[in-house]
């Protein structure tokens, strides 16, 4: 017992490390998020020649504490009838899974909290497990717009996440390692060794079900205003309702970041093996390179959202089973073939 | 005891006990979450084996795809639980024994004499660089690589079969064609038409 305690007296020093390494993504994420609904609304407003929000604060800057605190002082109401405790549970089901799968993301060379060696099978599997917060949010709700928001949900995250996995399942074979460090590592060389060319088909499936995944316009079908109101949140108020929009923003920058990991070269500098760039651009870290391509994704989701109208259910079903699996399945021979070839420039 | 039993014996608990309820508890949505909880927590204890890729494939395939599925049926079924629950007191001596033989049958399959520790040995544990993931693969693609191939195959045939016995032509519903959509041109719709246009006629005449 003595022996026990002696061991566990041991390791504190080291969950201290981990916890204190688990607040510095958390934290970060968090804030994101909350500017991330900022941007959103300053990027559509201006595509859509408005100014967007800018009363709060130096020209709108504090918009999002100002509706964190509103969100977080007003009242849940639990509808009648609902069940109370899978009601309650729901938002969390959605948010923890969003914010567990950023323990393998890697954010600079070793700068990662978890390195395992399954790292993409890990993200894939979390993610997947986001989609029980709708449908039980769903479900728990007892009300019509909020279970048919959840069923058409469920069913969409559940096609496309086939495609999405054909599509790292692509990337694990380039890279030879389910590792992201070393997937990012397997891009060295120059902007045209990162995966996005050898594997563009993947690159263009995997962002494109990225966005489905999210449920993000123009897939956003389960919270589809015009027809089911809110969709699977519509019941829900206050902090509870919070919690899914911290989930869906935080899922957003995860399908980002793991975009320019896996196809954008990462943490690499897009100016390697150029000649005169390259020692101009050494200083900057990597994990600036990593965040201005991951900001660049995200522009991209933001701008798909202002741009495109809302597809139609059946053709988001069609574009899932009928485009991408197959796209991905082809693709995966292409890439299997130039890796047993060691096709140049990327594998060999 | 060290950390880990500690950690063991907690997700055994919650395993044994959410693998309980999935059989007692009345609402079969319920049931439906706590199956996902208990494959959750064996993968869990995967995990504390070293068994990672195991453990996050069973997540994965089990808690992502299946689960799912069973829950969508489950939710839009529309079960009245009064007449699954007659006849619940006659039937259960039947039951009680059906329930003993096959615990004997499965202690004398899976129990500790086949599968003790004595015939396996204590668990290794391994080295920080070891990776489970690796070590399956090589073994699945070289010394089993026969039946795995041959296990994908049947799976292929089962997933044929059951599209080619769902999948019907009728042919009085009406099917979009996306492709014909496509290729639509504006002749096709619009016919455009010159003609002198209209005098405005003058009142009185």
């Amino acid at each position: 017992m003595i022996e026990t305690l002696e061991t566990s007296l041991e390791m504190i020093p080291e969950v201290i490390l981990i916890l204190i390494k688990i607040v510095l993504i958390v934290v970060p994420i968090m804030l994101s998020v909350a500017y991330l609904t900022l941007a959103e609304r300053k990027v559509i407003g201006y595509i859509q020649v408005r100014i967007g929000p800018n009363r709060v604060g130096p020209r709108g800057l504090l918009q999002p504490i100002a509706d964190g605190l509103k969100l977080l002082l007003k009242e849940i109401i639990v509808p009648t009838n609902a069940n109370r405790f899978l009601f309650v549970i729901a938002p969390i089901l959605a948010l923890a899974p969003a914010l567990a799968a950023w323990a393998v993301v890697p954010f600079s060379d070793g700068m990662v909290l978890a390195d395992i060696d399954a790292g993409i099978l890990y993200i894939l599997a979390l993610t997947s497990m986001s989609v029980y917060g709708i449908i039980i949010s769903g479900w728990a709700s007892n009300s019509k717009y909020a279970f048919l928001g959840a069923l058409r949900s469920a069913a969409q995250v559940v096609s496309y996440e086939i495609a999405m996995g054909f599509a790292l399942v692509g990337v694990l074979l380039a890279a030879g390692s389910m590792n992201l460090s070393q997937v990012v590592l397997a891009q060295q060389g120059s902007i045209l060794h990162w995966f996005w060319l050898p594997l563009l088909p993947l690159f263009l499936v995997y962002f494109i079900s990225g966005v489905a995944e999210t449920n993000r316009a123009p897939f956003d079908v389960a919270e589809g205003e015009s027809e089911i109101v809110a969709g699977f949140h519509v019941e829900y108020s206050g902090m509870t309702f919070a919690l899914f929009f911290l989930a869906e923003y935080a899922n957003m920058i995860l399908v980002a970041i793991l975009a320019a990991l896996m196809f954008c070269g990462g943490w690499l500098s897009p100016f390697q093996g150029i000649p005169l760039l390259e020692p101009l651009f050494a200083w900057v870290p990597g994990l600036v390179w990593v965040l201005a391509k991951t900001s660049f994704f995200l522009f991209l989701f933001l701008w798909f959202r202002a741009t495109f109208p809302r597809y139609r259910y059946d053709q988001i079903m069609r574009l899932g089973w009928k485009v991408f699996i197959p796209i991905t399945i082809v693709w995966l021979l292409v890439v299997g073939a130039a890796v047993l070839a060691n096709l140049g420039p990327w594998f060999d | 005891m060290s950390i880990e039993s500690i950690i063991f014996y907690v997700f055994a608990a919650i395993l044994v006990g959410s693998a309980g309820a999935v059989i007692t508890v009345r609402n079969p949505v319920h049931a439906v979450l706590f199956l996902v909880l208990a494959f959750f927590t064996s993968a869990a204890l995967w995990i504390m084996l070293e068994a990672e890729f195991l453990a996050i494939t069973l997540v994965l395939v089990y808690v992502g795809a299946v689960m799912v599925l069973f829950l969508f049926v489950v939710m839009m079924l529309d079960i009245n639980l009064v007449p699954l629950r007659e006849g619940f007191m006659r039937f259960l001596p039947v039951g009680i024994v059906v329930a003993l033989i096959m615990f004997v049958e499965m202690a004398m399959v899976v129990g500790a004499k086949h599968f003790g520790v004595d015939h396996y040995g204590a668990g290794i544990k391994h080295a920080a660089d070891y990776s489970n993931t690796k070590e399956l693969g090589n073994v699945l693609y070289t010394v089993y690589v026969y039946p795995f191939e041959i296990a994908a195959a049947i799976l292929l045939v089962a997933i044929i079969a059951a599209i080619a016995l769902t999948m019907r032509r009728r042919p009085q519903t009406k099917y979009q064609d996306p492709a014909a959509q496509v290729l639509v041109k504006r002749g096709d719709r619009v016919r455009m038409i010159k003609m002198a246009s209209e005098r405005k006629n003058t009142a009185g005449e």
